[in-house]
């Protein structure tokens, strides 16, 4: 009983990681390539670099959600708390 | 069919665990390295690892203000290995060794220690001078932002790839054949991506440390080694798998 409880509660908790986890990324990410693409469209000859401040900024706004996914990850098929 | 998203464990050698991902990884290494110095032998294969390398390492240098030199073979093997070791998970009944948190743990830290390295030989220990920097009360920020995007940049590369092979198997599994077609043509793009993320970030760290105690400019063309025509050997196996 203990640990179907404890299974049903790390399967709804790694949902609503992932799920609440992706939305800030989301919409970081979203303004980020916003931003990014109005200043290609202001001075397209700054566009290389532009392209890879961008990408660097996108992995680091993105491991915020990685974190969340690892964290879903564990709770499904490596939890420490079920036998 | 839970356990095979992870790596599996092939014999146990004592305390050590052998996984498949370990034997992929240095089955990778091996390749890598002996494709280039076997297309070092030869002159028409070897003029065209030289050019790729020298546009790389060129478009390297740029990426940052301060002199880069020693960190450019390090950059692109980093590339040459995360890139392979992405795309070799495409193949069937071979799992991608960056898909175990182990790997991508090791890489993280080789990717930390060349740093620091990087920049005490630059600044000798004047570079410890930037945990300082705002005022001192930060040191316990400053240090825990340096641990922490070592953390980050371990779990990103993991978490991608193996992101990427566990939504194909499931659906896969939910879906049939062709389904996750789209989706593994997606996670090649990732696995480019990450592989160049990895590198640049690599990059990018190291040199921040630099930049921030140097300044001022004179501190930038860093003269203390010059390091412009760095070793040949590990520069042809990059451009086997980069170009």
């Amino acid at each position: 009983m203990n640990q179907d409880m404890l299974a049903l509660v790390s399967i709804v908790t790694a949902g609503a990681t992932i799920a609440l986890g992706s939305i800030g990324p989301a919409l970081g990410q979203g303004r980020a390539v916003a931003q990014a693409l109005d200043a290609i469209a202001r001075q397209p000859d700054a566009a290389n670099q532009i392209t890879r401040t961008l990408f660097v900024g996108l992995a680091m706004v993105e491991s915020t959600a990685i974190y969340c996914l690892v964290v879903a990850l564990v709770l499904l098929f490596a939890n420490p708390l079920l036998g | 069919m839970n356990g095979d998203y992870f790596a599996r464990d092939l014999l146990e050698l004592g305390p050590l665990t052998i996984t498949d991902t370990l034997v992929v990884s240095l089955a990778l290494s091996v390749l890598l390295a002996g494709l280039g110095a076997i297309a070092m032998r030869f002159p028409g294969p070897r003029e065209v690892l030289e050019v790729a390398y020298e546009t790389l390492e060129r478009s390297v240098r740029e990426m940052v203000a301060v002199d880069a030199g020693p960190l450019v073979p390090l950059v692109l093997t980093l590339w040459a290995f995360i890139l392979s070791a992405n795309l070799v998970g495409l193949l069937p009944l071979v799992s991608s060794p960056t898909r175990d948190l182990s790997i991508t743990t090791a890489l993280a830290l080789i990717s930390f220690f060349a740093g620091h390295v990087f920049a005490f030989r630059q600044q000798g220990w004047r570079y410890l001078k930037h945990y300082l920097k705002p005022n001192p009360l930060m040191l316990p920020f400053n240090i825990i932002g340096e641990l922490s995007r070592t953390l980050a940049l371990a779990l990103r590369l993991f978490g991608n790839i193996l992101s990427g092979e566990l939504i194909a198997a499931i659906l896969l599994y939910v879906a049939g054949l062709l389904l996750p077609v789209p989706l593994m043509l997606l996670s090649v793009l990732t696995a480019v991506v990450q592989a160049y993320i990895f590198g640049v970030l690599t990059l990018v760290f190291a040199a921040s440390s630099v930049h921030v105690v140097a300044g001022s400019p004179p501190g930038e063309d860093g003269g203390e080694e010059p390091p412009p025509s760095s070793p040949a050997n590990p520069t042809p196996t990059l451009e086997g798998t980069a170009s």
